[in-house]
């Protein structure tokens, strides 16, 4: 086996990889769209009156948070079929990722809310307002501009936590590489130009979500330019 | 087959793995505390060499995934002649991994010290070494030790990976029992259990001793 860099193989297993890549970049933004709904859905359970309903929600939120989304995705993809629900990879994938990551935006949901000040609801009660009006003109407004830098790294997040899904055999841009290796013995360019097709998404991604971040803090007078 | 008769089966391996996973957790940990230490640190120097070379560091493990730098340490090394057993690549790319993250917490936390502070020992003509050393750092471990927190719980979860390099670790025991019984639901059921109890209980009340430890070491009373 030749050992080294083999630039003719790279350039004979890029065009697969490249409709891989797409394939992870489905997976990743269908996964944090479902990651933002449901997260709406743990941040209404937690506001509930009913004090057991609530320490319910938040034992299967910190379960969820505190166990591997790996063995989540196995639990999902071996355990449902027993009960006579037969998913597909792809499905099975992004109902874990989403359920996963779904805990993490609800705490930023959180966050964001506690971040408006107290006294903005006192204002909007002493006017008079409906406590839907304000949550619509007033309060989420405010809230949104908190939230934008935590969503926006969880989005980074999932994206890197999509080679998981490999392993339940969803076929995106890792479990393409290790296809390839597999096949032609050869590892070192597939998983290679994994890591590179990740840092030239990934990194422009971060930076972004970091220059939001920035232009949150200035317009809320946090620091200025 | 009950879930007890599972258990009395099964148990005995799914501890065994258990206990690998808490070596791996151990030593990693152990890895990334260094490296984040002095990557920290290496972020803030004014050398522009040894800042660039952080940065780079940094970027690149926190850009990638961890899956992918995990089989590039056990798949790929051996390409250039260097051979690691399982456990050595999936502690190496954890803590190296982790570290990037690590580090950065590190410099929030370094330049969260008030500046006063910094001032303060420069006047009372401390060299820097010692300037970090006695003033500084005692001073920023209430400050990392929260967010050092999370990323250790992550790190937790994180070890679950190395079951894909062939560490025979919880999560392997788990998919080895779940292909010879097709058990799913008690094998994964359990190990999403015995992680739940390890995070849960163990690591997050010892994280939380360390940070009313530290607190207490710089006069601060934490309640």
């Amino acid at each position: 086996m030749e050992m080294g860099w083999r630039w003719d193989f790279t350039y004979e297993i890029l065009p697969q990889m490249a409709i891989a890549t797409l394939n992870t970049i489905i997976a990743a933004g269908v996964g944090y769209m479902i990651a933002l709904i449901v997260g709406l859905f743990f941040l209404l359970a937690q506001r509930t009156p009913s004090k057991i309903f609530n320490w319910v929600n938040r034992e299967i939120v910190e379960f969820i948070r505190s166990t591997p989304l790996l063995i989540q995705l196995f639990f999902v993809y071996f355990v449902l079929p027993q009960f006579g629900i037969t998913l597909s990879a792809w499905v099975c994938g992004m109902i874990t990722i989403g359920l996963h990551f779904g805990t993490y935006m609800s705490e930023v949901y959180r966050g964001a809310l506690e971040g408006v000040s107290k006294t903005q609801w006192e204002a909007c009660r002493a006017l008079n307002f409906s406590t839907i009006y304000t949550y619509r003109r007033i309060v989420l407004p405010q809230a949104f501009p908190i939230a934008i830098p935590g969503m926006g790294n969880y989005l980074v997040g999932i994206f890197k936590d999509t080679p998981l899904l490999s392993t339940i055999g969803v076929a995106e841009l890792f479990h393409a590489a290790t296809a390839v290796g597999g096949y032609n013995y050869r590892y070192l360019e597939p998983y290679t130009l994994v890591g590179i097709i990740f840092l030239t998404l990934s990194i422009p991604a971060a930076m972004w979500v970091r220059k939001l971040e920035r232009d949150v803090n200035i317009s809320q007078g946090k620091i200025k330019k | 087959m009950t879930y007890f008769e599972f258990l009395n089966e099964h148990g005995i391996t799914l501890l065994l793995g258990t206990v690998t996973t808490v070596k791996v957790l151990i030593c990693s940990m152990i890895l990334y505390v260094v490296i984040s230490m002095i990557f920290g640190l290496m972020r803030l120097s004014k050398n522009p060499i040894i800042q660039s070379t952080a940065t780079v560091y940094i970027e690149f493990f926190r850009g990638t995934s961890l899956l992918v730098q995990l089989f590039w340490a056990y798949y790929v090394l051996p390409f250039f002649g260097i051979s690691l057993e399982a456990f050595t690549a999936g502690v190496v790319a954890l803590g190296l991994n982790f570290g990037a993250y690590g580090a950065e917490i590190v410099r929030a936390g370094i330049l969260a010290v008030p500046k006063g502070q910094w001032e303060a020992a420069h006047s009372l003509n401390f060299t820097p070494a010692k300037r970090i050393k006695r003033i500084i750092i005692p001073q920023i471990f209430p400050i990392i030790l929260p967010p050092a927190a999370n990323l250790t719980v992550e790190l937790l979860k994180a070890t679950a990976l190395v079951a894909l390099v062939t560490v025979v670790d919880l999560t392997f025991e788990a998919k080895q029992i779940n292909s010879i019984t097709w058990l799913s639901a008690q094998c994964f059921g359990t190990a999403l259990l015995i992680y739940y109890i390890m995070a849960r209980f163990a690591l997050v009340p010892f994280l939380r001793w360390l940070e009313v430890l530290a607190a207490r070491k710089i006069g601060k009373e934490k309640v």
